[in-house]
């Protein structure tokens, strides 16, 4: 039973970070300016990688390997915020280009 | 069926992407396209199970080139003096050339497949013997250390060549807090990444080049962040440091040739710790070279 409950609770979590890449890179091709392509992207980085670790969280063997998934996971969170606000700040630095 | 699927997928983006990086709108596309095209290409290195290759293109090919490449863009003249290179008679002349050499290469690898290689076993039988329990770092450092060590030579050409182009200022805008925050906790841990993959080359795939291309993506983003001084090439104990991986390999192989069995043939036993040695003194030589090709800067910079 708990089996089929964790099983199932991670691929809620898989396909939830998915659908969070997914609408990611559609907001990254469609969306009109730089500011608003960058909100889409951090968020499928953020929040669609973290819902994706929490999913393979939930199938790993060990804590070692859940360890390694979110020590992952944060350094890719404070690099993503890092580049975002760099290109942010560019972007509001140069005329628009498009 | 689904290994298929995403084996497939994964060519088909490779084949796409390295189409995009040459006919690209324009050069800065195609530098980024090039950059995705690496990472791909590593992908495709880890799915065929060549761990080392994957690492070694992630952090050269894709890292590295990608910031060297960036550079030289930042340093054209301007979109509209570029020449525009995309000509149908060039491309007519490039198949002319490509399609014969292809048709050939495969007649030749056509009956490669179905042979049945002897090299990995004997390369395992004789493991032991090596200083190493990696196979691939054994072929590396011991049997085909000569290729290594020309290798290393290649890297300091490379080195002097982009030096005669003469100084040039690196003209850094002020850098922003949040930038060095970040640069301070990522470079130790670059540091750190990249001892790791030294030391753990000798039992699994990892080694000098990746570990020296880390060090250098760590010493690059301390130098954007403005946290070290100028890299000059003049500074001596630079110099050194590029010269120094070379010319340990090279007193290696005089040591071993002037008191050993020939050249390059290690003595039995001390063969790990002349690996471990040469492997640690390149992949400072390594960082320090690619480093200075992204970041040095030329003695008579005024400002």
């Amino acid at each position: 039973m708990t089996e089929l409950l964790l099983d199932g609770l991670s691929w809620l979590l898989l396909i939830g970070g998915l659908l969070f890449f997914v609408a990611g890179s559609i907001g990254l091709l469609r969306f009109p300016d730089t500011v608003s392509r960058l909100h889409a992207l951090t968020k499928a980085d953020t929040l669609g990688l973290g819902l994706v670790i929490a999913g393979l969280s939930l199938r790993a063997d060990s804590l070692w390997e859940v360890g390694q998934m979110v020590l992952i996971w944060l350094l890719l969170l404070a690099s993503s915020a890092t580049a975002c606000q760099l290109l942010a700040r560019q972007a509001g630095e140069e005329p628009r280009d498009d | 069926m689904t290994e298929w699927l995403f084996d497939g997928v994964l060519g088909l983006l490779l084949l796409g992407l390295a189409f995009g990086a040459l006919h690209g709108r324009n050069l800065y596309t195609s530098v980024l396209l090039f950059i995705a095209f690496g990472l791909a290409l590593a992908l495709v290195w880890a799915r065929l199970g060549a761990a080392d290759l994957a690492l070694a293109e992630a952090a050269i090919g894709a890292g590295l080139t990608g910031v060297l490449l960036f550079t030289a863009l930042a340093r054209q003249p301007g979109p509209a003096d570029l020449p525009d290179a995309t000509r149908t008679r060039l491309r007519l002349g490039a198949a002319a050339v490509v399609l014969p050499m292809l048709i050939l290469l495969v007649q030749g690898l056509a009956p490669l497949s179905e042979i049945e290689p002897r090299m990995p076993a004997l390369i395992t039988r004789h493991l032991d013997e090596t200083g190493v329990s990696h196979p691939v770092t054994a072929v590396l450092l011991n049997y085909r250390a000569w290729d290594t060590l020309l290798e290393l030579a290649v890297l300091l050409l490379a080195l002097l060549g982009a030096r005669q182009l003469g100084p040039r200022p690196l003209d850094l805008a002020e850098p922003w807090p949040l930038l060095r925050a970040w640069a301070r906790v990522l470079a130790p841990l670059l540091v750190l990444a990249a001892g790791y993959i030294l030391w753990r080359g000798a039992s699994a795939p990892g080694g000098a080049f990746q570990a020296g291309a880390l060090l250098a993506s760590g010493v690059v983003l301390l130098r954007l962040s403005g946290l070290v001084p100028r890299l000059r090439w003049s500074f001596a104990p630079l110099r050194l440091l590029v010269l120094g991986g070379l010319l340990v390999f090279i007193g290696v192989a005089l040591m071993t040739a002037w008191l050993g069995e020939g050249w390059l043939t290690y003595p039995r036993g001390a063969a790990k710790l002349l690996i471990v040695l040469i492997e640690s003194v390149a992949t400072l030589s390594i960082a320090a070279s690619l480093s200075l090709l992204v970041v040095g800067e030329g003695e008579d910079v005024s400002s």
